[in-house]
């Protein structure tokens, strides 16, 4: 169990580590398919995603590091903090499966992420509010293309639309955790710097089962959810795999720059 | 049944009052996703503000062997070319 944060710059050092390590972690995981998509134009597509969220990585962890006052940039908490002090959500964790599982992950998780960026444009911090009005220009954008592949494959052929509906199936106890609060969600919402994740949910559905109905795809019921990401309480056993190819340079050869 | 793609031919305007050019090809499904992928294939870099494509089929070209009556008739008409008038120094560059 970690550490209870109720207040001050620790609470904001946690949350602005949850932006950072989701967008971190689900950079990376896009970054795999580098070299790998199905068509050269998905392919430089699914990168420049990726290297939006390693840009918002940057500025997130950047600030992180500012607030704590310890020392440590965007890169020294990228690259060298262990699983257990990682804030990402599972979802961002979950390995890719085919082209129509990472597609399906990535938009659920920007239909979230525009929500919630969203939110943040009015936050109390203006360094916050600065980041969130750059990520939401990027956000928008990959909101629309994943939008966009979700529809085409879901109401697409038998195969692509069997394929969605099992990612659908599978990613779906993963959304959950994203409007689970807890004592840092209360903080920030107290010092006005962040929304309730909860008070996103409806919003949420309304925009995910539009797209999901367009897709030919039903919004699912169930509201089991897999937590213990966004608090580094359990995170997926996935999570130690990526940070080994993520870290190792650093971890191997420290201080290491080109 | 195909399963490519249709080829389409990219145009990019790169700043305000310039012409768009063409920049190259790409595939996509349709018209929507073709500016989608042309946006990051070929403005990933600060390149546009505008964007057209056009599905490369719908492009008529000239055939590259009637070259000789198509060109050649233009190559011996000098006088076509405003050469040949004395431009006051006054008028600066043209």
């Amino acid at each position: 169990m970690s550490t209870a944060v109720t207040s001050g710059d620790d609470a904001l050092f946690e949350f602005l580590c949850r932006m950072g390590d989701s967008t971190l972690v689900l950079g990376h995981r896009v970054s795999e398919w580098c070299g790998h998509a199905p068509v050269l134009e998905e392919d430089i597509a699914l990168a420049n995603t990726a290297l939006d969220l390693i840009g918002q990585t940057q500025l997130w962890l950047g600030l992180a590091g500012e607030v704590e006052g310890k020392g440590r940039d965007a890169d020294k908490l990228a690259f060298l903090r262990d699983g257990w002090d990682f804030r990402s959500a599972l979802l961002t964790e979950v390995p890719n499966g085919d082209f129509g599982r990472t597609l399906m992950r990535q938009f659920l998780f920007d239909a979230w992420h525009s929500i919630y960026l969203g939110r943040l444009l009015k936050s109390s911090d203006k360094r916050v509010a600065d980041i969130a009005e750059k990520a939401s220009k990027e956000v928008s954008y990959h909101l629309e293309r994943s939008a966009d592949t979700v529809v085409a494959l879901g109401d697409g052929t038998e195969e692509s639309h069997a394929r969605m509906a099992d990612a659908l199936a599978y990613l779906w106890p993963y959304v959950g955790e994203l409007f689970a609060g807890d004592a840092v969600d209360a903080a920030m919402v107290e010092a006005g710097v962040a929304p309730d994740p909860a008070s996103l949910r409806e919003e949420y559905d309304a925009l995910v089962g539009r797209i999901l109905e367009e897709a030919t795809l039903a919004l699912p019921e169930g509201r089991f959810a897999h937590k213990g990401g966004r608090d580094g309480r359990m995170h997926t056993e996935h999570l130690g795999h990526i940070l080994t190819q993520m870290q190792w340079l650093q971890r191997a050869y420290p201080g290491c720059t080109w | 049944m195909k399963n490519e793609w249709p080829l389409w031919e990219v145009f990019i305007r790169g700043q305000h009052g310039m012409s768009h050019r063409h920049v190259g090809s790409l595939h996509a499904p349709d018209a929507e996703m073709a500016i989608k992928n042309a946006r990051d294939v070929y403005t990933r870099r600060n390149e546009g503000v505008s964007i057209w494509v056009v599905e490369a089929k719908h492009i008529a070209a000239s055939s590259p062997s009637d070259k000789g009556p198509l060109y050649e008739p233009s190559a011996s008409k000098v006088y076509r070319h405003p050469t040949f008038f004395d431009i006051p120094e006054e008028v600066g560059a043209m």
